[in-house]
């Protein structure tokens, strides 16, 4: 009998511990609800077409324009140059630490990358305030070198640590038969880690590569300080722009609870949420597929 | 393809990978270096130890300071708790159905979330509709709920890596579920779930979107007494003496001053953290 009370004892830590575990899920749950709740009104003050290709952003303006194409536009151009710039370098980097790499150089290498990864995003952006918006309007003679080649650069440093280490995981994780049999064959390093051990991380690979990009598009103290912050469609990589990002911590401050202009920030961080979700499903998605392929 | 030219190619691609990590290398260098040089001129004792004076244009960081090491005590003192009791339920309890999946994907998407949409979260949801204002208790669990799903994520991993041996030693020895995980696994995991937890805390200490909004402020003329008071915080104050400051020039040596302190602490934490975990990962392979 003694038994039986012991285990009835189990019962309440039990209980109390699955409703703690639950919170996580209700906090995920109240950001869809409080966002989506904040950011309808919206849509009362303006329509989805106004709000999804607007051109013109004057918010505070009489009467203001709730246009959030530059601002889309912002983004996307940064996560894109980000990418362009960041990803190759990241991935070269990953090869390196996993294949090319001495294993005693590589303890002291990978630590190093992780502590890149801890910079503050505000002490990147403070850098290119400081050091590499100067630089590059003294190079490139122009009005600010806050704009958007500088933001990418910084998020790409700080994107950078992420993807390469995530994408080194997917490459050690392949079995060293793989490996061994390639060059059994006379392969080269190079050719074993172009033909063999790439394409067998591949799911892996692409899964850091998504996460650095879901990264780059939410990243926000970086564009806010380095980017120029002009609302306006880039057409060249000296262009400043102004992400989603960087417009809601620079204006929410500023915004009277409850306005117009509040509810369209929130429906501004609605689109990073639903991007940034679906990126992460993406990804999800890319692991399941990659481990059924597997077996 | 010939053979040397094969082996040249495999040569010229390895001097690149090489060069790439020197390049990483050099830039963290340069980075660290440039910061402390010109940091190192602003940093006395009173710098920590004195409030800015004269509209921020003088004085040292100390509000700030302090600021920034409230935030991560609020948000510890929630996120570690319900992180690790998460981790527990997942690890030792949770059966692979429908509330666990969801949970799970719950905290992953939550790991996804952009910093800026935690602070929207929060000033609509803590300071708003809780009522707590802007203010320290708001901006703490902001930062509380956007460092959870990694204090989960590691918890996972350190309870995972206790070897199931010692779940049934203390299983035949009569226990039942809650004590070998109170007195057993827990105890085992604790020091790689505190590693995680270090990690976490330079995470909080340089997060900035966050808190904008929800309780940092631009300036306070004394630490916060008690959790209902906004607070100031050195990301912050880097970002509006960087910004918004009157005398932005003349600022320059207090910005790469807070610039460094705020570094020193994040940098400083996580170099605990991960010292501590290749001293664990030493004892483990012995």
């Amino acid at each position: 009998m003694k038994d039986q009370s012991a285990l009835k004892a189990d019962r309440l830590p039990r209980a109390l511990i699955a409703a703690v575990a639950t919170s996580g899920l209700a906090i995920m749950l109240f950001i869809l609800f409080f966002l989506l709740k904040e950011s309808l009104p919206a849509l009362r003050e303006t329509t989805l077409g106004e709000l999804m290709t607007g051109a013109f952003w004057y918010p505070t303006a009489e009467p203001a324009e709730f246009g959030l194409l530059p601002l889309l536009m912002g983004s996307v151009s940064v996560t894109l140059l980000t990418s362009a710039l960041a990803l190759p370098f990241s991935l070269g980097l990953a090869v390196f630490l996993a294949e090319v790499c001495p294993s005693a150089l590589r303890e002291i290498f990978k630590p190093l990358l992780e502590i890149l990864g801890f910079f503050p995003s505000v002490v990147l952006g403070f850098l290119g305030m400081v050091v590499l918006a100067p630089w590059l309007q003294e190079r490139f003679s122009l009005l600010t070198g806050l704009n958007l080649l500088n933001a990418s650069l910084l998020m790409g440093i700080m994107i950078l640590p992420i993807v390469a280490s995530l994408a080194e995981d997917a490459l050690s994780s392949v079995p060293r038969d793989l490996r061994d049999a390639s060059y059994a064959l006379g392969a080269t390093g190079f050719e074993t880690t172009w033909r063999v051990v790439l394409p067998a991380a591949l799911p892996g690979i692409l899964q850091a590569c998504l996460l650095g990009v879901m990264r780059a598009i939410g990243e926000t103290m970086v564009v806010l300080m380095a980017s120029g912050g002009a609302a306006l469609i880039p057409r060249s990589v000296m262009d400043p722009v102004r992400p989603l990002t960087s417009t809601i911590a620079a204006e929410m401050g500023e915004t009277p609870i409850g306005s117009a202009h509040y509810h369209v920030l929130f429906f501004a961080g609605l689109l990073l949420l639903i991007m940034t979700l679906s990126i992460n499903v993406g990804a999800l998605w890319i692991e399941r597929r990659g481990r059924k392929w597997r077996t | 393809m010939s053979i040397p030219s094969r082996r040249a190619k495999d040569r010229i691609v390895t001097a690149l990978l090489y060069s790439l990590m020197a390049a990483v290398i050099l830039l963290l260098a340069g980075v660290l270096a440039f910061i402390v040089k010109n940091g190192l001129s602003a940093l006395s004792w009173d710098f920590l130890t004195q409030p800015p004076r004269d509209a921020m244009t003088r004085g040292g960081i100390y509000t700030p300071l302090i600021g920034s090491i409230q935030l991560i005590a609020v948000a510890m003192a929630f996120a570690f708790p319900v992180g690790v009791l998460t981790a527990v339920y997942l690890v030792e309890w949770a059966r692979d159905g429908l509330f666990t999946r969801t949970l799970r994907l719950a905290v992953r998407s939550l790991a996804g979330v952009p910093s800026v949409v935690f602070g929207l979260f929060g000033l609509s949801f803590f300071v708003v509709v809780l009522g707590f204002g802007a203010s320290l208790l708001s901006a703490g669990l902001t930062l509380g709920c956007l460092v959870l799903p990694v204090i989960v994520g590691a918890s996972e991993a350190a309870l995972s890596a206790v070897p199931r041996d010692y779940r049934d030693a203390s299983y035949a020895m009569g226990a039942t579920k809650w004590q070998t995980i109170r007195k057993v696994v827990l105890p085992a995991a604790f020091p790689s779930i505190l590693t995680g937890a270090i990690l976490a805390v330079g995470r909080v200490a340089g997060e900035t979107a966050p808190i904008i909004f929800t309780g940092a402020a631009f300036f306070t003329p004394r630490v916060a007494r008690s959790l209902l008071e906004p607070v100031m915080a050195l990301p912050y104050h880097i970002l509006v003496l960087a910004t918004a400051g009157t005398a932005i020039d003349e600022t320059r040596p207090i910005q790469y001053g807070t610039v460094l302190v705020l570094l020193v602490l994040v940098l400083g934490v996580t170099l605990v953290g991960v010292l501590f975990r290749a001293k664990l990962r030493m004892e483990k392979r012995r």
